[in-house]
């Protein structure tokens, strides 16, 4: 399995990841590697086989909200703020 | 008291200091004169925490003199994984991304372990968000083997598996998604457990693979791990998948393990295995049956694939989970991009380590459209099957054992620049986390250089008590190397 620049960098788009062209030559070649690594699973036929996560509790319970104490704390973790709001550069032109 | 306080086990030092032979604080002071010793080598710890812990030391000694009832880790030091949240303190998951980042909250299991009368003293070196084998992924600093500095204390968890060793605490905390306890313990000679998923609430943790993910106690006696995981195990409703069990009181040493089924697996025991680990795993497996278990061979047909679903799907989770990192909300910003987009993506850039950046385009391949079928579907599939090759085991057997690690502690750069060799080693830890079982790393030896080997044994989901009684059985007919 070979995984062109262009794959590297059209995945690096979608997760949000700057990356040098140095970075993009090292990742291709270490994402086909670690792709080939995995070629097995390609042989085993689990189409039978239903895919649910074993280990799961399935507890449920009301998603009520209730006050957090720290709310000062998690504002304080914010680069950048300006009282109660968190800042981002202009989005809208 | 006048003996070395740091010799003692968590549960000496909680019985000392409930009955008024030893102070907190004396135990607190005894264990930071050997920090500042050790860590200039060991540097197994990112944060010490001297001041609040001299406070809750002071606040347990305080509650002893006022009669007050003392909890079951009382004037115990305790040392956190650095992505456990400690309220008031740092939590950096070794990231520069998360650099500056203070705790607004408490884990669960944390707020259990104060409420337990522990003293914690620290946050613990880690490979960059529980990502790695060696702790060589941390990027602020490379954690020693106690028993040989120039090797890895193993990872993801190396700073706490390291402190419990050299006796910087008497029991720490780690997180194990497919690795982080096991063989960190196996290469530092402690005892290192997984807890069953769904046995410790996963509040608090910064999330890797939260299918996988749990947390878990390094000691150094099976007393001591089974006593840690009894204070933080249990019920959380802030953890959806935390289950209903409570966790097993801890038992006492078993006279014998007669009736005792053990499997051992012959997917586990294959070429690439280390002989001197074979020899030692071999060896404690005589123990066993001297003690009257008896032993039988098992097979878990399914082996061969855990590496490849595992390296597809805590990526997978990993990319999606490791999303809410973009220098809006947490530590890190990058000052210089102009619009929204470029700030993300030079933010993540900047901020995320190698191994964590390899990862997560890994997982956002495995899910990208063309190819999710091919890898993170069929993974999950087959994850179901390895999970099912343990519930078939366990009809026949008790308990599985098999070695923590194929080989012995390894070097500083031995494996960092291959990836894929650094993944195989953990091809003995990761079934037990993809089947959601409980398992556990002893030390079981040492090889002829004198380094820890681990003996790792499996319990079905929620068989914490029959592994602890077997470990407590073996940990008295073969006694734990020390650290000399």
């Amino acid at each position: 399995m070979s995984v062109s620049e262009a794959d590297v960098r059209r995945i690096a788009k979608l997760a949000r990841l700057r990356l040098s062209d140095e970075e993009v030559r090292l990742y291709g070649g270490q994402l086909s590697k670690i792709l080939d690594a995995m070629a097995e699973l390609g042989r085993l036929d689990a189409a039978a086989v239903p895919a649910d996560a074993p280990a799961a509790s399935g507890a449920l319970r009301e998603d009520e909200p209730r006050p957090f104490a720290g709310r000062e704390s998690l504002l304080a973790n914010a680069p950048e703020r300006d009282g109660p709001y968190v800042k981002v550069p202009r989005v809208i032109e | 008291m006048t003996a070395d306080l740091t010799a003692l086990s968590a549960a000496g030092i909680a019985g000392a200091v409930r009955r008024g032979e030893a102070s907190a604080e004396a135990v607190l002071d005894a264990h930071l004169t050997r920090v500042e010793r050790l860590e200039p080598t060991l540097r197994a710890f990112l944060t010490v925490t001297r001041d609040r812990a001299r406070a809750a030391a002071r606040a347990v000694d305080e509650k002893r003199r006022s009669g007050g009832p003392l909890g079951p880790l009382a004037g115990v030091p305790v040392a956190l994984k650095d992505n456990l949240q400690l309220e008031g303190v740092e939590t950096t998951c070794a990231s520069k991304i998360l650099k500056g980042h203070v705790a607004a909250y408490d884990a669960t299991a944390v707020a259990r372990l104060k409420a337990a009368d522990a003293v914690i003293v620290g946050k613990t070196n880690l490979d960059e968000f529980a990502m790695g084998s060696s702790t060589e992924n941390s990027a602020f600093q490379r954690t020693a083997n106690p028993w040989d500095p120039a090797r890895v204390p193993g990872g993801s968890s190396g700073g706490s598996a390291a402190a419990a060793a050299a006796r910087l605490c008497a029991l720490s905390f780690g997180s194990d998604t497919g690795r982080s306890i096991r063989p960190p313990a196996a290469f530092c000679g402690v005892v290192g457990l997984k807890p069953t998923y769904g046995l410790v609430s996963r509040y608090g943790l910064v999330a890797f693979a939260s299918s996988l993910d749990q947390i878990g106690p390094f000691a150094r006696s099976v007393e001591d791990a089974a006593l840690a995981l009894s204070v933080v195990g249990g019920h959380d409703p802030m953890d959806s998948t935390c289950a209903s069990a409570a966790p097993p009181p801890v038992p006492p040493i078993p006279p014998d393990l007669k009736g005792l089924r053990v499997g051992l697996p012959r997917e586990y025991f294959i070429s690439g295995l280390d002989p001197e680990v074979e020899k030692a795993v071999r060896g404690a497996v005589d123990v066993l049956k001297g003690l009257g278990a008896s032993v039988r061979e098992v097979s878990l047909p399914h082996t061969q694939y855990a590496i490849a679903v595992y390296y597809i799907l805590a990526p997978s989770e990993a990319s999606s989970n490791l999303a809410r990192f973009d220098g809006i909300r947490y530590g890190f910003r990058d000052r210089s991009p102009r619009g929204l987009e470029e700030l993300y993506e030079r933010t993540r850039g900047a901020g995320f380590g190698p191994e964590v950046k390899r990862r997560i385009m890994l997982g956002t391949y495995a899910l990208s459209s063309g190819y999710y079928d091919a890898y993170y579907a069929k993974a999950r599939r087959v994850r179901a099957l390895i999970a099912r090759d343990f519930e078939l085991a366990f009809r026949d057997v008790d308990l599985i054992a098999c070695p923590t690690t194929p080989t012995p502690p390894f070097r500083f750069g031995e494996k960092t620049d291959d990836p894929v060799a650094m993944y195989l080693s953990d091809v003995f830890t990761i079934p037990s986390n993809l089947a959601g079982n409980a398992s556990a790393s002893l030390p079981c030896g040492l090889s002829a250089a004198g380094l820890p080997l681990g003996l790792q044994l499996v319990a079905d989901r929620f068989g914490e008590a029959a592994l602890f009684k077997a470990a407590r059985a073996f940990e008295a007919a073969r006694p734990f190397p020390a650290l000399p």
